[in-house]
C-alpha cells in the first residue's frame, strides 16, 4: 500500500497536498481499494466554499456510494473535471491523475489535526485489523 | 458440481433486439381511413407535432411482440421461479389468495371518484388495515397514503417537523446509526434536514452512550431500524429511546424489519413515536419495481393529529374520508394511497390471523439462525449471536484468494439468487442472506450446500470463481463498465453514432 509522505491525510481516507496557499485534494490508494471499481464522482463547482470535515462530494463504486469529506477549508479554485467522465483515473492513479480539487485556503489555518503519513498508515492498520 | 435442480435443462431461446425482429411492412395494427382525407388530418394537428418520417420503428406483428416479452420475462429469476435471500429486502412468497381478491371485479373496477357512498367496502377494509397495523406496531395513528417507505419517512418526518413546530423549536438535525439503510439519511437531506452519524458499539448494536453524546437541542428525532441491519435485535432500544425522549426529541423507526418481531414485541413498547411499514416486505404484497407500493405510517396517538389528510372515520356503520384536519401535515399522495396493494395486505392478514403473524416472524428467525448455524464454520460471521430474520456473513476467510462478489455470483450457477451484498457497510465484504418463513427446510439445505461448495471451490479452483456465473445465458458481466459507459439504447444502423 501507497502513503506518500509528503502528503497530509484524513481518518476519512482524502488526501492533502499543499503547495503554498493551494491544497490539492483526493482519496488515497486505500480508499479507492476499499471502494472498487469507481464509476461516478459528484465534486464542487470553482468558487464553492468547503469547510474542514463537510461534506465537499459524492464518490460512487460498483459497491457503495461514500461522502467525500474536505481536509481543508477555503474556497474551490480548480476542479479535475477529466474525472468526471474517466472517474478510473481514481483508481489508477489516486495521488496523480486521480486528484479531485485544488482549495485555496487562508495561510496555515485549519491544517490542525490532519494525520501525517506514517500516522495514517497506522490508522489504517488499526482499522483492518478492527 | 453437485446438481440444484434449478436451471438443470430446457431450452434457452436466442432472443434478437425487438428492432432486429420482424421485416419491413410487417405490422401489428390496423388504423381506420382518415375522416375527411389525410391532409384535412394533418391541416388539424400543430405541424410541430407532424413527423414524415419515424426512423427505426420496430416493424413486427402482434404476435411477434409478445414473443418477445415473453421471451424476455422468462429470463427473468423472481421469487416465483426460485430461491431468492436478498438480505433485507423480505423476497418472500405472495400467495395468490392476495391476487384473488384484488381481482375481484368490485374492486379491481373500484374507481377513487364514485364517492363515500359507493365505496363502502373498500373504505372499510382500509379502516380495518389501519386498526391492524395500529394493533401489530401498538402506535394507533396510522395512515395508509404514502406509496413506499421512503414516501413514509417523509411523511413521518414532516409529523415530526408540525410536532417540534407546534413546540416553537424547529429543531433540524436527526441522528442516525452508521448501519442504516442508506434510504434513511436519504430521507433527511429530502426534508432538507441535517443527518448526524451514531457510531455503533463493537457488537454492532446502537451505543446509549454515543446517542447521549449527539443529542442536543438541535435534535429532532433519532432514527433507528429495529432489528437493525446485521439482523440484530437493539436491546437497549428502550433505553436509547428514553434518552432521546428526555432531551426533548422522537424516536422514528423504520419498519423495514418488521417481519422479526410480529406478536412478540411491539415498536410502542420500544419507545418508538412514529414508523414506517413496507407492505412488500412484511406483509407479502408484490415488490413492484419502482410501484405502485405502500408504505403506511403509524403513530402515537399524541401525533395523531398531524397524520396526511384524507383520515378514514368511522361513524356508526360508515365510513368517511374526512378532508379537513387543522394540523394535518397535508396531503402527500393523491386519492387514498394504492388501493390495491393495501387490499393484498388485508387479505394476508385476515388469512394468517394474529397467530399466525407471530408464527410468520418465529419461522422467519428460526430459518435465518438454522443459516447461520449451519455455515458459520465455513465462513465468517462478524457478529455471531443469535440473530433476527437475516444474518450476515463476509468474505474474511475466503478473502486471500476470492471475494465477496466471486461468491455470490457463483450462486447463481447453482440456482439461487445472490444474497445482498457489501450492506451493511460497517462489516466489510459482507453477505446479507434473509431466507424468509416461506422457504422449506429443504430449499434452505440447498443452499447451505451450495455455499459450502463454493467455499471449497474457492480454496481449489478459485480462478474459476472469478469466472462465475458460468450457466446463465448471460455471464459475469462487467459492473464497473455498465455504471462508467451505460449503452441505453438503440440506434438505427448508419455511420453516425449520435447521443
Amino acid at each position: 500500500m501507497d502513503f506518500p509522505a509528503d502528503l497530509k491525510y484524513t481518518k476519512e481516507h482524502e488526501w492533502a497536498r499543499q503547495e503554498g496557499k493551494e491544497v490539492t485534494v483526493g482519496i488515497t490508494s486505500h480508499a479507492q481499494e476499499e471502494l472498487g471499481d469507481i464509476v461516478f464522482l459528484e465534486l464542487p463547482e470553482v468558487g464553492t466554499e468547503v469547510v474542514r470535515g463537510k461534506t465537499l462530494g459524492v464518490v460512487e463504486s460498483v459497491k457503495a456510494v461514500s461522502d467525500l469529506y474536505s481536509p481543508v477549508s477555503g474556497r474551490v479554485v480548480r476542479v479535475n473535471e477529466g474525472l468526471l467522465d474517466a472517474p478510473e483515473r481514481v483508481n489508477e492513479d489516486p495521488y496523480g491523475k486521480g486528484w479531485m480539487i485544488v482549495v485555496e485556503t487562508p495561510e496555515e489555518t485549519g491544517r490542525e489535526g490532519l494525520l501525517s503519513a506514517a500516522e495514517y498508515e497506522a490508522f489504517v492498520k488499526e482499522e483492518k485489523g478492527a | 458440481m453437485k446438481r440444484s435442480g434449478v436451471g438443470e435443462s430446457g431450452l434457452i431461446f436466442n432472443e434478437p433486439l425487438i428492432f432486429d425482429r420482424g421485416h419491413t411492412g410487417e405490422q401489428g395494427y390496423s388504423l381506420p381511413e382518415w375522416e375527411g382525407g389525410e391532409e384535412a388530418a394533418l391541416k388539424a394537428l400543430p405541424s410541430h407535432l407532424v413527423r414524415d418520417e419515424v426512423e427505426g420503428l420496430p416493424q413486427v406483428s402482434e404476435i411477434e411482440v409478445v414473443r418477445h416479452f415473453t421471451r424476455l420475462s422468462q429470463w427473468n429469476f423472481s421469487i416465483d421461479s426460485g430461491f431468492y435471500p436478498l438480505g433485507s429486502c423480505t423476497m418472500k412468497y405472495n400467495p395468490r389468495m392476495n391476487e384473488a381478491g384484488a381481482a375481484l371485479p368490485e374492486f379491481a373496477t373500484a374507481h377513487p371518484y364514485q364517492g363515500e357512498e359507493f365505496s363502502q367496502g373498500a373504505l372499510r377494509i382500509m379502516w380495518e388495515l389501519q386498526q391492524y397495523l395500529g394493533e401489530v406496531s401498538g402506535l394507533p395513528a396510522v395512515t395508509l397514503q404514502p406509496a413506499a417507505g421512503a414516501h413514509g419517512e417523509m411523511t413521518g418526518m414532516f409529523m415530526i417537523r408540525a410536532w417540534h413546530g407546534d413546540r416553537g423549536r424547529p429543531r433540524r438535525t436527526v441522528l442516525i446509526p452508521d448501519s442504516a439503510h442508506g434510504t434513511n439519511p436519504a430521507s433527511i437531506v429530502f426534508c432538507g434536514w441535517d443527518v448526524r452519524e451514531v457510531k455503533s458499539d463493537a457488537e454492532g448494536m446502537i451505543d446509549p452512550a454515543e446517542v447521549e453524546k449527539a443529542m442536543d437541542k438541535d435534535v429532532a428525532a433519532l432514527m433507528l431500524t429495529n432489528p437493525n441491519t446485521l439482523g440484530l435485535f437493539e436491546e437497549r432500544v428502550r433505553e436509547v429511546a428514553d434518552i432521546v425522549h428526555a432531551k426533548g426529541g422522537l424516536v422514528y423507526m423504520d419498519g423495514a424489519n418488521l417481519n422479526a418481531m410480529m406478536g412478540i414485541t411491539r415498536p410502542a413498547e420500544m419507545g418508538v413515536d412514529v414508523m414506517h411499514f413496507n407492505l412488500h416486505k412484511t406483509f407479502s404484497t408484490p415488490h413492484g419495481g419502482g410501484g405502485p407500493g405502500a408504505g403506511p405510517v403509524a403513530a402515537t396517538a399524541e401525533l395523531e393529529k398531524y397524520l396526511p389528510v384524507p383520515r378514514i372515520v368511522r361513524k356508526g356503520e360508515k365510513f368517511l374520508l374526512r378532508e379537513r384536519s387543522r394540523k394535518s401535515i397535508g396531503r402527500v399522495k393523491a386519492f387514498f394511497g394504492n388501493f390495491g396493494v393495501l387490499l393484498r395486505a388485508w387479505t394476508y392478514i385476515r388469512s394468517v390471523g394474529p397467530e399466525g403473524l407471530r408464527e410468520v416472524s418465529e419461522t422467519a428467525v428460526l430459518n435465518a439462525n438454522y443459516i447461520r448455524k449451519k455455515l458459520h464454520h465455513a465462513y465468517d460471521v462478524p457478529y455471531d449471536r443469535i440473530c433476527m430474520h437475516e444474518c450476515v456473513f463476509s468474505d474474511r476467510r475466503q478473502r486471500e484468494r476470492v471475494s465477496t462478489l466471486d461468491i455470490v455470483k457463483r450462486l447463481i450457477d447453482y440456482g439461487i439468487h445472490p444474497p445482498t451484498i457489501y450492506f451493511p457497510l460497517i462489516v466489510k465484504g459482507a453477505i446479507m442472506v434473509e431466507p424468509t418463513e416461506t422457504e422449506s427446510r429443504q430449499t434452505l439445505d440447498r443452499f447451505v450446500e451450495a455455499m459450502l461448495a463454493i467455499d471449497e471451490e474457492a480454496r481449489e479452483q478459485p480462478d474459476q470463481l472469478r469466472e462465475a456465473p458460468v450457466r446463465p445465458k448471460v455471464g459475469r458481466l462487467n459492473e464497473a463498465k455498465a455504471a462508467r459507459q451505460p449503452d441505453l439504447r438503440w440506434y438505427p444502423p448508419g455511420p453516425e453514432k449520435s447521443g
